[in-house]
């Protein structure tokens, strides 16, 4: 605003780099909203029309292996799109570099962990 | 009408947000839903060892099944539910708003403005209906 050299590289003139870098977080965050959304409907009228009371109902629902594996995934998309959310959090409020990549590391491994304990929970049925 | 410079007001400065102002801001209702979309996103993911976890003693045995039961029945773990479910049920709609606003759909000012109400409208009667259920209410 007030030299020339920081209206360079504004407009046409601006110099693209990691162009379309968040462009596959930003699409992969709504497909995943979409699968969560799916399987929380799917999960819900099952529970309504089937009736899961007690024990048996209910685990008997994670018994065949599809539904593990679908599960799984909705599971799976719920930990990609918090990684996303989340690492949106800590890139708008936490600017230290330092800071900011401990927290994204600490939040990709607590992710992975769940992950794992996931499939764990899931195949113990 | 003179042409000097006249000692004009102060003009507002808009500046970030200190979260010690937080408080004081009124946001519209598209605000409103947006930064409670966050807050609600952040809860569930702070949430997910409990969740896991529940879902683990559900799943693991008749006996475990029947722990859960019991500590679900303490008046504080119905409070702390019931607080995930808001969240999840507010993250959903308001994220099937967004969905929509990605398709262009309902960007106009007043269009958003009635369907950031419509989120309010949808997710806290169904929160309501759940709370109800959950103290044994029906």
């Amino acid at each position: 605003m007030n030299s020339t050299t920081s209206s360079e590289g504004i407009g046409s003139k601006r110099i693209v780099v990691g162009a379309h870098k968040g462009v596959g977080a930003f699409l992969l965050q709504r497909l995943t909203a979409i699968i969560l959304s799916v399987f929380s409907l799917f999960l819900v009228l099952r529970l309504l029309l089937g009736g899961a009371e007690g024990y048996d109902a209910w685990a008997g629902m994670f018994v065949p292996v599809w539904m593990k594996i679908v599960t799984l995934v909705a599971l799976a998309a719920l930990f990609y799109h918090a990684w996303i959310g989340v690492r949106d959090i800590w890139m708008d409020y936490v600017k230290p570099t330092g800071v900011r990549l401990t927290l994204q590391t600490l939040t990709v491994l607590w992710l992975l962990f769940c992950a794992v304990w996931a499939v764990q929970i899931l195949w113990r049925v | 009408m003179s042409s000097t410079p006249v000692a004009s007001k102060a003009r507002p400065q808009i500046r970030n947000i200190h979260v010690t102002q937080i408080l004081q801001y009124r946001l519209p209702p598209p605000g409103l839903v947006s930064i409670l979309h966050r807050v609600s996103g952040a809860v569930l993911f702070l949430a997910l060892p409990l969740i896991l976890w529940l879902f683990d003693l559900s799943l693991m045995s008749e006996l475990s099944f029947a722990r859960l039961a019991e500590v679900g029945s303490h008046w504080f773990v119905k409070l702390v539910l019931l607080a995930l479910i808001w969240a999840f049920l507010h993250h959903l709609v308001a994220g099937i708003r967004y969905l929509l606003l990605d398709l262009h759909l309902g960007v106009e000012k007043s269009a958003a403005r009635t369907s950031a109400l419509a989120v309010f409208g949808i997710s806290l009667p169904l929160t309501v209906l759940v709370a109800l259920k959950l103290f044994g209410v029906f």
